[in-house]
């Protein structure tokens, strides 16, 4: 006789938590569902954030995601988090007290931004991940003549050093101790051409420079580089990656070292009942080389909730079925001033050989990005036209068999 | 079923094509088009579009 395995508790209440909830219910679980997050709001879509909504052309409550039907009897308890999980009693607490029991988890706490720890006043710095921050950051943008320092040129530094220029901010400048924006991701070749996308449309950059700490009194007047110069600033950004949000399930022998490990099938630590979704996962991709890996990626939550959601049920339903491992084809976009990054496949695994396929790092582009002589991620950078050759490559991409095969 | 893209909404990333694409296609400009009132029968790809559309602009309706 089967114990009834109760009810699955789904940890976070962002995009990660929504489709997981919703996935379940589309996996056949008819079972309760709980879904504890710590914002006061339901599920929004964030990449917005730095974007048409920090500029003022799409209004915050735009940013709803909508439940789907399946999922209205799903128990939603927001402006709370979970504070301890003890997977072997299958309880976790929040932080009212309460403890609730499970017979399965959803791991979905995403991440926080990281902040610097360097000295300095700390009103006037601002991070972008929550509507909230991005209220208080699109307030101080709107003062008129604002002198704008980003500290970080990944895809939030230059999506909202983008947004500011639009807003007509008097200066922006992107910090970053790399020596071009986005290469991390890009590889030299795009990320050179990024630069000069950035600097014509008004951008400065300080490349190869660390920040040191922040000037001012009571709030920022200035940003002190390792060098000892000083940028001039009534508005700072931090946008220096971010943190994943795991302390809560501490003390349950689990590798934490970046978000929470997972096994192929996004299982945490060898429990069938536990689950991650999101870009708290560290998932192995069988696509490519089996290391586990974190993506930050928006497509993320909805790919890693999908298959989650099957695995988790089907374990719950007393059916586990063993799913073909997680393979997901990564896809990335970025909106900046008037142009596009569109990506498929996973162009960071080739960045050392990285060749143009189409167009002119000047104009329209798209880079192929190779690993063993094989292609195994595209990159366009422009508009319309590049995407579209992006796209062209997506199934080519999706194709291909593993790199460990 | 109904379906209702937010045209205010959309930027033709596309992604709605990958996953739907007996509903959703790119015209010749790269604009989006798509059928409004698909078979039932494709339902499941229909909501996987709305899912991955980055803008969140596709609605099902019935």
């Amino acid at each position: 006789m089967t114990e009834l395995p109760g009810r699955i508790v789904v940890a976070g209440a962002s995009l990660g938590g929504l489709r997981a909830a919703e996935q379940l219910r589309a996996a056949g679980w008819t079972g309760a569902v709980t879904v504890v997050g710590d914002e006061p709001h339901m599920p929004y879509n964030r990449p917005p954030l730095s974007k048409e909504v920090l500029a003022g052309k799409a209004p915050f409550e735009s940013l709803a995601l909508t439940p789907k039907p399946a999922a209205a009897d799903v128990e939603w308890r927001l402006g709370t988090k979970v504070v301890e999980a003890r997977l072997a009693e299958r309880t976790v607490e929040l932080d009212d007290g309460s403890v609730l029991p499970y017979g399965g988890l959803v791991v979905a706490t995403g991440m926080r931004p990281r902040r610097l720890s360097c000295p300095g006043p700390l009103v006037g710095r601002h991070t972008v991940r929550t509507l909230a921050d991005a209220r208080a950051l699109r307030d101080e943008l709107a003062r008129p003549g604002a002198r704008v320092v980003v500290i970080g040129a990944g895809f939030i530094g230059c999506e909202v050093a983008a947004t500011a220029v639009g807003l007509g901010v008097r200066e922006v400048t992107v910090v970053d101790p790399l020596p071009l924006p986005m290469v991390g991701p890009l590889g030299e070749l795009l990320a050179r051409a990024l630069r000069t996308r950035h600097e014509q449309r008004g951008v400065r950059f300080a490349l190869g420079a660390t920040v040191a700490g922040f000037e001012g009194d009571d709030r920022v007047t200035g940003v002190v580089l390792g060098d000892g110069s000083v940028l001039a600033a009534d508005v700072v950004v931090e946008s220096v990656g971010s943190v994943a949000n795991v302390e809560w399930l501490r003390g349950n022998g689990l590798d934490l070292a970046d978000g929470v490990l997972t096994d192929e099938q996004l299982r945490v630590g060898g429990r069938p009942e536990v689950v991650a979704v999101g870009d708290v996962a560290r998932f192995p991709n069988a696509r490519y080389d089996g290391v586990a890996r974190r993506v930050e990626h928006w497509s993320v939550p909805s790919d890693t909730a999908r298959h989650a959601a099957r695995v988790l049920a089907s374990h719950l339903n007393g059916a586990d079925a063993e799913l073909p491992p997680f393979a997901p084809l990564p896809t990335f976009w970025s909106d900046q001033h008037d142009f596009r990054l569109q990506s498929f496949g996973a162009p960071a695994l080739g960045r050392d050989d990285v060749r143009v396929l189409d167009g002119d790092p000047a104009d329209d582009v798209l880079a192929g990005y190779h690993a063993d002589g094989r292609l195994v991620g595209v990159v366009a950078l422009g508009g319309q036209a590049a995407t579209r050759g992006a796209a062209r490559y997506r199934a080519q991409l999706l194709r291909q068999p593993a790199l460990t095969a | 079923m109904k379906v209702v893209v937010d045209m205010n909404k959309c930027q033709d990333h596309g992604q709605c094509v990958f996953a739907s694409p007996d509903v959703f296609s790119m015209d010749d400009d790269g604009h989006l088009a798509y059928v409004p009132d698909p078979d039932d029968a494709l339902r499941d790809e229909v909501e996987e579009a709305a899912d991955v559309c980055p803008l969140q602009a596709i609605r099902i309706e019935g």
